[in-house]
């Protein structure tokens, strides 16, 4: 399963760069979203994947049941979820104000740009 | 308490502008000179017990890892250059209150008296480390004096090029130092100089030799570094006389004569410093010979005296040292007298044109006096102290062989020259017309100089007291042990006296065709000289500069991304390529997650086929929705493996995007395709490189596992330290709930970023 996860990951990046590398504003949004898509779910693989219970402690026991997954990874990717909400979120205004200063997506003419 | 005297100089300069709040502070000058003058008197009265050998030393430990203390020793040596900095230091500050304005007067103080605090501190170090800190020090507050008219581009420039050459020489000589001390065992100076065997014999001794000679050679303005020093006089006429005629420019010859006991004698030390020197010597001399601009005459001379410093030292004999002693003192005299009349002729005049200097004798008497027994000490006359230096250089020449005495009594028939044209010229003759009405100078701008003039006078007439002093100490220190030198004004008729009769002669000769000698020289005038090579290289490096940040500096995102990502790509295959031991099969056979179900394979084929579906939709809403879809596809497999709260989030905050993205498109402009197929062709392949390498990377970290993991932690003490079950929930506002806050806080951020971004309009801040 890891090796198929790998590849999902190698194409989320592929597909995630490629988007940057665009000259459209827009189009560079969207790569970091899959940017952020690869990045988590490469966290997630890193830290061993496993099919066994989920981080809770069961109601009515006072311990882990022997086979569980890692809780710490998991917060760690929750934390970069929601940041890079914050991030996307910050991207998408920036680039709103930019294009009505600039009046085009094209990253190439916005280097000319005087305000 | 020498440590005090030289720091305290420096505290002096910090306050001294608050002696100039007032408006009428006519007395500010003379107040601030009394720290030096005050400091000459306390120099003189460590003077006894240097001259029996036992020196007043202090030392605290600094940084002693590094070998650097804060050790200062007052030995003759030193104690010769103090009084030097410290005397001409007072007549400097007493003749400044007269040649400058007093706007000018609050912000010159300050520099020159922080530049008289490092020069004390480069004589008085008893650390090589310190001694460098104070000698960058020096290079520093000079380029402040040097560039004191900062409204005019060549005093800019010139301030830059001194500061250029001397900081890299000074860089140079910082190596030399570390070298010195791994050779010696120490950068104690005093204890160095017992270890000249060691260092001599050290594989090490070549390379530090070198290396610190570089830096004396450019602070001393040696060929063919000599250059930044004539271009230097565009500094105001106080400061050239100051440092860069009786102490600035002969730190470099201190440094050599201080380390002349532990670095010289040897062959190498001859020939590099005796060479370079006579050569010097000969050049400044012959330059000067067509100039006539007062400072820049005054500049070349001074470079010839400083050649001849540096030779005498190389040469290393008992004479020679005592000669180079001996010019040390006699040219900090009428050298310094001479560039304080140059000023003060500039002053009156409005001009430093020797060809349109003349007669002044009658207006100023009390200048023209003083300038011409300088002159006559410059020139090398009896009863001034210039004449015995210049007969005991003559000596040491004839002791050595002939072409060193042909090449000492050439500098001494230019100096005869130049003497008389700087000294004698300006007040005989006809009186010219200047662009001002010339005057006696005020009280402050006569003092100085002919106070300096009467000290060549004193010190001819009464050398043996002279030498008792500090001659003999100072010539112990240079020499590395203890000698006794006894100067006398007359020798007899020897070779060396009747070779001074025939210079002076041949040197009143040539002033009477020195017009038509200059017409001759100016002819053959060389401009591809080593000025020509640091403007070149200057320019050179700026262009490369520029050319460098238009090349790499584009401005084009996308190829810094490119770069970025390729260079990240490729070394990051090279690192993998180059560890054989990875395994990456052994990811296959864990139990655990070997079998792959057939909805696992059906997961990975979505979120790849949203992805090409976000990359290559043609209209914006396909790729919002793929992107969507990625995302919430993403979701499932954290649900089906152990992570159910990262599930929900994801799918809430995915959602989030979506709708966020949808807001946003919709004021923004539909997809174009901006790059050429061709473009777009090397993008994929680089971004599929890139793919690859990270899929690489993931089956590579899958199974390495660097530490022993912290989770165990958080699993034993969730339930009984935080009463929580999820134990995802209570790491995060639990143990970690500071991250969290931090969390809270970046979103909070880019939430009011957001909110600004949107609110404010262009003109309605």
């Amino acid at each position: 399963m890891e090796v198929i996860l790998a590849i999902v990951i190698g194409g989320l990046y592929a597909a995630g760069i490629y988007m940057l590398l665009r000259r459209s504003l827009v189009k560079l949004l969207l790569g970091l979203g899959l940017i952020s898509h690869a990045a988590n779910l490469l966290i997630f693989t890193a830290a061993r994947l496993t099919r066994a219970a989920s981080p809770i402690i069961p109601v009515s026991e006072e311990a882990f049941p022997a086979s569980y997954a890692d809780p710490l990874p998991q917060a760690l990717i929750l934390t970069a979820i929601v940041i890079s909400f914050g991030v996307i979120a910050f991207a998408l205004a920036l680039s709103y104000r930019t294009y009505k200063i600039a009046g085009s997506d094209d990253l190439d003419k916005m280097r000319e740009t005087k305000e | 308490m020498i440590a005090v005297s030289v720091l305290s100089v420096f505290a002096v300069a910090l306050l001294s502008p608050l002696l100039f709040r007032r408006q009428n502070n006519n007395i500010s000058p003379w107040l601030i000179a009394l720290l030096p003058l005050g400091l000459s008197a306390y120099y003189i009265s460590l003077l006894p017990s240097a001259a029996v050998g036992n020196p007043l030393t202090f030392t605290r430990p600094w940084a002693e890892a590094l070998g650097a203390s804060f050790s200062f020793r007052a030995d003759g040596l030193g104690l010769l250059f103090a009084l030097l900095i410290s005397g001409i230091g007072t007549l400097v500050v007493i003749y400044a209150r007269g040649y400058l304005n007093q706007k000018d007067l609050a912000l010159f103080y300050p520099w020159l008296l922080a530049f008289m605090g490092a020069m004390l501190g480069v004589a008085l170090s008893d650390n090589l480390i310190l001694l460098f800190i104070f000698w960058e020090l020096t290079s520093l507050s000079s380029f402040m004096l040097i560039g004191f008219k900062n409204e005019k581009e060549a005093a800019r420039s010139s301030a830059l090029q001194a500061l250029l050459v001397t900081s890299a020489g000074g860089l140079a000589m910082l190596a030399g130092i570390i070298l010195l001390g791994m050779a010696g065992g120490t950068y104690e100076i005093s204890a160095l100089l017992s270890n000249r065997m060691a260092v001599q014999s050290h594989s090490l001794y070549l390379p530090a030799l070198i290396l610190i000679l570089l830096g004396a050679f450019t602070k001393s303005a040696q060929f063919p570094f000599h250059f930044w020093l004539p271009n230097a006089m565009v500094a105001p006429t106080p400061v050239s006389a100051y440092l860069h005629s009786a102490t600035m420019v002969k730190a470099g010859v201190y440094l050599m004569a201080r380390l002349h006991p532990v670095l010289g004698g040897t062959d190498a030390w001859t020939y590099i410093v005796g060479g370079v020197g006579t050569l010097t010597m000969l050049i400044g001399g012959y330059l000067a010979l067509s100039q006539t601009d007062l400072k820049r005459l005054l500049a070349y001379s001074t470079l010839s005296a400083l050649g001849t410093l540096t030779m005498l030292i190389g040469l290393g004999t008992p004479l020679a040292l005592k000669a180079a002693v001996v010019l040390l003192l006699a040219h900090g005299l009428y050298k310094g007298a001479l560039f304080l009349v140059a000023g003060a002729l500039e002053h009156e005049t409005g001009t430093r044109d020797v060809t349109k200097l003349g007669g002044l004798f009658r207006v100023m008497p009390i200048t023209a006096i003083g300038a011409g027994v300088a002159a006559l000490s410059m020139a090398g006359l009896p009863p001034l102290f210039g004449f015995i230096s210049k007969e005991l250089i003559y000596e040491t020449g004839l002791e050595i062989n002939l072409w060193l005495t042909v090449a000492i009594v050439a500098m001494g028939l230019f100096n005869v020259f130049i003497a008389i044209v700087v000294g004698v010229g300006p007040f005989i003759g006809k009186q010219t017309k200047t662009p001002n009405k010339a005057h006696e100078v005020p009280f402050s701008m006569w003092l100085a100089p002919t106070l300096l003039a009467g000290l060549s006078l004193f010190a001819g007439m009464f050398p043996g007291e002279v030498s008792s002093l500090i001659i003999s100490s100072a010539t112990s220190s240079v020499v590395g042990e203890a000698v006794v030198v006894k100067l006398k004004l007359w020798h007899g008729i020897n070779p060396a006296f009747l070779l001074s009769i025939g210079t002076v002669i041949a040197g009143i000769a040539l002033f009477f065709v020195r017009n038509s000698l200059r017409s001759v020289l100016q002819k053959f005038e060389w401009k591809w000289g080593p000025g020509y090579l640091y403007n070149y290289a200057l320019e050179g490096l700026m262009n490369f500069a520029n050319w460098q940040t238009r090349i790499i500096q584009h401005g084009y995102l996308r190829y810094y991304l490119r770069v970025i990502v390729l260079i990240l790509t490729v070394s990051g295959a090279v690192a993998l390529w180059r560890i054989p031991s990875v395994n990456l099969i052994s990811s296959f056979n864990d139990s655990n997650t070997s079998n792959v179900m057939f909805y696992d394979v059906m997961l990975a084929v979505l979120i790849l086929g949203s992805a090409l579906v976000a990359v290559l939709s043609p209209s914006r809403m396909g790729a919002i929705v793929a992107l969507g879809a990625a995302g919430y596809l993403i979701a499932l497999i954290y649900l089906f493996f152990g992570a159910p709260d990262l599930a929900i989030t994801q799918f809430a905050i995915e959602s989030l995007t979506v709708i966020l993205f949808v807001l946003a498109f919709y004021h923004l402009p539909k997809f174009q395709t901006f790059s050429s197929a061709s473009e777009r062709k090397i993008d994929a392949v680089i971004s599929l490189l890139a793919g690859a390498l990270m899929t690489m990377l993931v089956l590579v970290a899958v199974d390495v596992q660097i530490a022993s993991s912290i989770s165990h932690y958080y699993i034993e003490n969730s339930l009984p330290l935080a009463y929580g079950r999820n134990i995802v929930n209570v790491i995060l506002v639990d143990f970690r709930n500071l991250d969290t806050l931090g969390e809270i806080t970046v979103l909070g951020v880019a939430g009011i970023g957001v909110y600004a971004l949107l609110k404010f309009r262009k003109g309605k801040e």
